[in-house]
């Protein structure tokens, strides 16, 4: 638990401290949102339909790119071979890295959704279902973003790579996501698509970390 | 038991007797898919709603079958290669990774051309059809993994663990029909009570499934014993086989 908070802390001060960096998935998010209405249709309708699915990809986007950071400046200068060789968990090692990441990416793409949704003219009813899903699923996105890049870290061309490993893992998470807000723009029931994507949660947190540790004695 | 999967896992030894093998399973290939291809073109009767088109089910419904297959086997040689660092178990890897994006292209393709005549569309985004394609993009990127690291060793390490995290998609590609409404023809053998089609069809389907299933080994024993000779070119037992063919 110490060992935890430790990383956890370390990581989130070396977020803080580059903070300009932290703007660059965010600001990602917004430019690429607001393409959608400027290169496909201003049309209200249209662009209310397609809403969930555009905010969606854009936030997996958005993380995708972002999860580089996550060990790239540990691995390059060798720090996260030490961390590794410490006497603490390496399955807590990795969740609290995890955990930081999403703290410093995901929570400022959750914050900044609903301003978006105007964009999109996204009705308001869908408001709460595209909250509730961005947060159940974007720690699922870093939970495998993290094995992506841990997978192909020593590798020279590893950025696009580990994008091609990990986007059909999160073609599930997307689906079952972008359902959940239709249905709720149609005042359906959505606790079944919340339950499922729970369980998705539930299962990545429980077992992605041990995949990211024998992917990171690969890289290492 | 263990010095059983050692011994014959070990790359003399499996060349040896997967060298046997390839050859027993080519010729059974070559008797069942006879079989198969003739009692399901020509004698079997054609459907009485789709006509003649209906024998494209027995070359997409076995390499459907063969994608999955080939995906556990591919898992499974994961888990041995990780665990035990079996040489053998990693070529296998590899080699699965092709053998099952080649199934799954032809179970896609020879899935579009029969949706056409039967659907009046090439391609639906339904469950099945989308988790198909989602195993396509799972087996490309073992296969991409596999190939960026320069030590062939540590490339598979990284591919294992890839291939063991994708076992999750193969129940939702199989119970997708179940789960999910949709275009695509449900369960029709693999349930609990009596299959749904009649004998003329089924037992071709049969006789084409089991063609697949050792067309898909001796295809296996071949190219992992090629990759075997080119990975273990150094070693003594390959130099005498080269020395022996001149």
């Amino acid at each position: 638990m110490h060992f935890f908070l430790f990383i956890l802390r370390r990581d989130l001060k070396l977020a803080i401290r580059n903070r300009r960096e932290l703007a660059n998935p965010l600001v990602f998010f917004i430019i690429v949102v607001s393409l959608f209405p400027l290169g496909v249709s201003p049309d209200r309708e249209l662009l209310s339909e397609i809403a969930p699915g555009i905010i969606w990809v854009t936030a997996l986007l958005a993380t995708l790119m972002s999860m580089d950071s996550i060990f790239r400046s540990d691995f390059e200068d060798g720090t996260l071979e030490q961390l590794l060789l410490l006497p603490g968990s390496k399955v807590l090692f990795i969740l609290a890295k995890i955990l930081a990441h999403w703290l410093s990416v995901g929570v400022p793409l959750i914050i900044i959704a609903p301003i978006m949704s105007l964009l999109l003219y996204m009705p308001e009813q869908t408001l709460p279902s595209l909250l509730i899903t961005l947060m159940i699923s974007t720690p699922i996105l870093s939970l495998l973003g993290s094995l992506g890049v841990a997978l192909t870290l020593s590798l020279k061309s590893g950025g696009i790579l580990s994008s091609l490993l990990i986007l059909p893992f999160y073609i599930p998470v997307l689906i079952f996501s972008t359902m959940a807000i239709s249905s709720a723009a149609d005042y359906l029931p959505v606790s079944g698509y919340y339950a499922l994507l729970g369980a998705f949660l539930i299962m990545s947190v429980l077992l992605i970390p041990f995949a990211v540790v024998a992917a990171l004695k690969v890289s290492n | 038991m263990m010095q059983f999967i050692h011994k014959y896992g070990s790359p003399k030894h499996f060349y040896e007797w997967s060298g046997r093998w390839a050859k027993i399973l080519t010729w059974a290939t070559l008797v069942l898919m006879a079989a198969g291809l003739y009692q399901g073109l020509i004698v079997s009767p054609p459907d009485y709603q789709q006509s003649e088109t209906v024998r494209i089910m027995y070359i997409h419904v076995p390499s459907a079958w063969l994608s999955m297959f080939t995906y556990m086997v591919m898992a499974t040689s994961g888990i041995v290669a990780l665990v035990w660092r079996i040489k053998v178990a990693e070529i296998v890897v590899g080699q699965c990774a092709i053998i099952g994006a080649s199934f799954t292209v032809l179970a896609l393709v020879t899935g579009m051309l029969w949706g056409k005549p039967m659907w009046g569309a090439y391609w639906v985004w339904d469950a099945r059809l989308t988790s198909e394609l989602v195993l396509l993009f799972l087996y490309v990127g073992v296969i991409a993994i596999y190939s960026a690291y320069e030590d062939p060793r540590t490339g598979a390490k990284a591919a294992s663990i890839l291939a063991i995290v994708g076992v999750v998609n193969i129940p939702i590609i199989h119970y997708s029909v179940e789960w999910w409404n949709t275009l695509h023809q449900g369960p029709t053998v693999t349930k609990f009570d009596s299959p749904s089609a009649p004998a003329s069809m089924l037992i071709p389907l049969f006789i084409m499934f089991f063609a697949f299933k050792t067309y898909f080994f001796a295809i296996l024993f071949a190219r992992s014993r090629n990759e075997l000779l080119m990975r273990e070119r150094e070693s003594s037992w390959v130099q005498q086989i080269t020395k022996e063919l001149k």
